[in-house]
């Protein structure tokens, strides 16, 4: 089973948003796409996760091109995670968590006893196995995020997309949120926000920039000083930890020359 | 908890046939209430009479009145608001809007010009009456709008915006026609066909509006999940394995149809489609499976009642049945809605 990407290409109207990227993802992988505000990420992630059919070149699922896989076996294969999904109706994390398994019922096959061990070991699997009844406006926003990904799991997936999974959190949900995502038995391509949390948590990075895919590699090879400023136009030194991590200290132009409301930063 | 326990079959079955057995209760009251009242038993001898050919002895102008004007006359309301309100809950659903209602499409507004195009201007030339002139009104109405929807992106807020502008334009071209060429006779005749009037309903009228219910109602609780999958969006709905564009098609396109037949043969009711559904998910929730054979028996049985009440209310007069709907409905529903968080 492979995911991969053959120079699509994807457009709203007359403007290219996503242009020739070509990506495999391998199996078991954690891949993080980085890019700058508005480099394609999110096109080309729901590209990736088959919603959007791309206008150009051919999205493949097992070698299939997905038109041919249809819908419901690509919900079956791919989970995806969207980067605000948000809802005012009234339902229940156990029922926000039950859509997931929507790919696999029908007239004939209709919600069973093994659809209900499903949810509740997703919602057991991102640690809220004791909040199935909570009431999904009751949730803070680190919650909603883990209930999505149960819900994405809820669909048995061999492929877990998200897009910018870690917004709006606070570090402490960031990082727990990005270490249950690593720890899961599934291959992961996250889009990310954050440089060094993809230093920290991605065996591969993709690196986006005005729609293209500029670079792939691990991470010490795509999060070089050249590529912090050429893409993302900063400045920053990149340090090699003792695990063999590398960790990024951004420098803040004429750093003495900071202004506040009140005055000059002593 | 509701949710758990009717995938239970013999739980479903039962609450199934309770709900028929209450709609049936609804008809025979309906039957029996009006200016003459007549005996519920007279009504079970009629129906009997007429369905199995049982030969009660009945008066017959009982049984004409039961029969011919109110038994009819109960079922188009009751498939009336079965369909106006699984329109609404469908709309509600996939244009995620609580505001959405049966006549955003601009619906009701073509119903309306169609309806005067041939009561006032004489389109059609006597060829056809003013239902099958309101059925093309709406018709084409919705055409505009689909048009309108597409060209603007396909996306929820361009239906919406799609609805409001075609609604507009087609209440104008009533009110054109109205304030131009009708007499103040014809003018507070089309008033009263567009709040909603029951009154010349028969069994030809029931004959087109049962039946679509059903289809209708079938055809909605066919895409039950698919409409669930749409709690967080369309994305994610198609995220889910749900052929979004199909369901679109498919799902607007039944509830425009059933929302055209029901406007074309008693006119505009108001308040049905927008707020049963409402109503409905406070006690079953959002789960489309119940929320929608609950709204099309909550929307069946408010406006048989309704219509009960537009006949009886005041005497010697019928009032039109849109008045009685937000009238009784609007404080009913106020209970429900004060009282919603406490019932669940």
């Amino acid at each position: 089973m492979t995911l991969e990407l053959r120079n699509i290409s994807w457009s709203v109207g007359f403007k290219k948003i996503v242009r020739d990227v070509s990506l495999r993802v391998e199996q078991g992988e954690f891949l993080g796409i980085i890019g700058p505000n508005g480099s394609g990420k999110t096109s080309m992630m729901s590209v990736l996760a088959g919603i959007r059919p791309p206008s150009d070149g051919m999205a493949l699922l097992g070698d299939q091109p997905m038109r041919k896989v249809g819908r419901r076996n690509l919900a079956r294969r791919i989970g995806f995670v969207e980067q605000q999904a948000d809802t005012s109706d009234r339902i229940t994390v156990h029922e926000a968590v039950s859509l997931g398994r929507t790919p696999y019922l029908s007239l004939l096959s209709p919600w069973s006893a093994i659809d209900d061990d499903i949810v509740t070991s997703a919602l057991e699997s991102v640690g809220m196995g004791n909040m199935a009844d909570r009431i999904w406006h009751t949730l803070s926003g680190g919650e909603k995020q883990r209930v999505h990904i149960a819900r994405a799991l809820a669909q048995q997936p061999d492929y877990l997309l998200l897009d910018e999974p870690t917004n709006h959190l606070d570090i402490h949900h960031q990082l727990g949120l990005l270490e249950l995502v690593h720890a899961l038995p599934v291959t992961v391509v996250a889009a990310l926000h954050d440089l060094n949390h993809a230093a920290l948590f991605c065996d591969r990075i993709a690196m986006m920039d005005g729609g293209k895919l500029t670079a792939i590699g691990t991470p010490s090879e795509i999060l070089t000083q050249q590529n912090l400023r050429d893409v993302f136009g900063v400045e920053a030194d990149i340090e090699t930890q003792s695990d063999g991590r590398c960790h990024i200290r951004y420098r803040v132009r004429n750093q003495m020359g900071v202004q506040t409301k009140k005055g000059r930063v002593a | 908890m509701i949710a758990l326990l009717s995938f239970l079959p013999g739980r479903r079955t039962s609450a199934a046939f309770a709900a028929l057995v209450l709609l049936g209760l609804s008809l025979a009251f309906a039957a029996s209430v009006g200016e003459t009242s007549i005996p519920v038993q007279t009504v079970m001898s009629t129906i009997a009479n007429h369905v199995w050919g049982a030969g009660y002895d009945v008066d017959p102008i009982d049984a004409g009145i039961v029969w011919n004007y109110r038994l009819s006359r109960a079922v188009v309301a009751a498939s009336c608001g079965a369909a106006l309100a699984l329109s609404g809950a469908v709309l509600q659903a996939l244009l995620r809007n609580a505001l959405a209602d049966p006549y955003l499409l601009g619906i009701s507004a073509g119903a309306s010009t169609g309806a005067v195009s041939v009561a006032i201007l004489g389109v059609g030339a006597g060829m056809f009456g003013l239902s099958v002139g309101a059925f093309i009104g709406s018709v084409v109405a919705f055409a505009f709008v689909s048009l309108l929807a597409l060209q603007a992106g396909r996306g929820t807020g361009a239906i919406i915006l799609a609805g409001i502008a075609g609604a507009q334009l087609f209440n104008a071209l009533t009110s054109f026609i109205v304030t131009k060429s009708a007499s103040a006779e014809e003018a507070r005749g089309i008033m009263f066909w567009l709040l909603g009037n029951l009154s010349g309903v028969r069994w030809p009228d029931a004959t087109q509006a049962f039946p679509m219910a059903i289809i209708g109602l079938l055809v909605c609780l066919w895409h039950a999940r698919a409409l669930d999958a749409f709690t967080f969006g369309r994305d994610s709905a198609a995220s889910l394995g749900v052929p979004v564009r199909r369901v679109y098609v498919i799902l607007i396109g039944i509830s425009a149809l059933m929302t055209a037949v029901m406007v074309s043969i008693v006119g505009s009711i108001g308040f049905v489609g927008l707020v049963i559904p409402h109503a409905a998910r406070f006690f079953v929730g959002n789960r489309h499976g119940l929320l929608l054979p609950l709204s099309a028996l909550i929307g069946a049985l408010f406006l048989v009642g309704a219509d009960v009440i537009s006949r009886v209310i005041v005497p010697g007069q019928v009032l039109p049945i849109g008045v009685i709907t937000a009238l009784v409905g609007a404080p009913a529903f106020a209970l429900i809605l004060c009282h919603g968080r406490i019932l669940r």
